[in-house]
């Protein structure tokens, strides 16, 4: 109390580096990556509207990019990174109800994240190839 | 002494923890529905030509929904990049680098933003 040098050698609380990987925690740090990823993600549905907003040539080079093999894996990513975090997201919602914290649930709950986030995006690219006529 | 230093240099509770969290939760809830709008309107124009994806973007609901989408999430990335921040980076550097997500969040969606308005207009 007060009397704290800074600097000073204190220890420090256990941190990721002393843990087992376990599911749940791996969660917690998908959760944020993605959170940062749509950062980006914004940043690339800024320049598409922008582009829009500016006129047919700027649209042409913005589709060629998002047309191309790196546009369409970024896209993809995106995607993926986007529905994982509102999923993540909800589950952090029923959290906040208080329900769902249980040994039992949490674990449910980040299976239904991981495996729900894959099937929805691939869900969304197999629509949208379907639609551009891809099959 | 102690307390003002410790004011001056923002350590402690800023008091505005509880507010942050709910303003977090409400974006959170109003971003599901407005990102599902996106990706079906992403989805629903794949392949459309220039002229298809404005007069699509121009349509008044889908510009308020786009609009409520881009200021809604600019909102929430704020709180989120801030957080990231406060968690790795200390210091000096902290203070800039809130900053940087501050500008960065505030500029991606203004950009968004207007883009979206001058296409509804047609300007």
């Amino acid at each position: 109390m007060g009397h704290a040098k800074s600097g000073a050698e204190r220890p420090l609380s256990p941190h990721l580096q002393i843990y087992r990987p376990m599911l749940t925690m791996m969660m917690s740090i998908a959760h944020r990556v993605s959170g940062a990823a749509n950062a980006i993600g914004f940043l690339l549905l800024a320049w598409w509207l922008v582009a829009i907003s500016m006129g047919p040539e700027a649209y042409a080079q913005v589709s060629a990019f998002f047309g191309s093999i790196p546009g369409r894996l970024l896209l993809f990513l995106f995607s993926w990174s986007l529905i994982h975090h509102m999923l993540g997201g909800i589950r952090h919602l029923i959290w906040d109800t208080g329900r769902g914290l249980d040994k039992v649930s949490i674990e449910i709950l980040a299976w239904a994240t991981i495996i729900g986030s894959t099937a929805l995006t691939v869900l969304v690219w197999v629509v949208g190839y379907w639609l551009k006529g891809a099959f | 002494m102690a307390t003002a230093l410790k004011r001056v240099r923002g350590l402690g509770s800023a008091r505005s923890g509880t507010e942050t969290f709910w303003r977090q939760r409400v974006t959170a809830v109003a971003n599901i529905p407005l990102v599902i709008f996106l990706i079906l309107s992403i989805v629903a124009n794949i392949g459309a030509d220039y002229a298809e994806v404005r007069a699509y973007l121009a349509q008044p609901l889908v510009a308020i929904l786009l609009l409520a989408l881009v200021i809604n999430a600019a909102i929430h990335m704020r709180i989120g990049l801030k957080e990231i921040v406060e968690d790795y980076v200390h210091g000096g550097a902290k203070v800039v680098a809130i900053l940087l997500a501050t500008f960065f969040a505030a500029g991606v969606g203004l950009a968004s933003a207007v883009a979206i308005v001058k296409i509804g207009l047609g300007s």
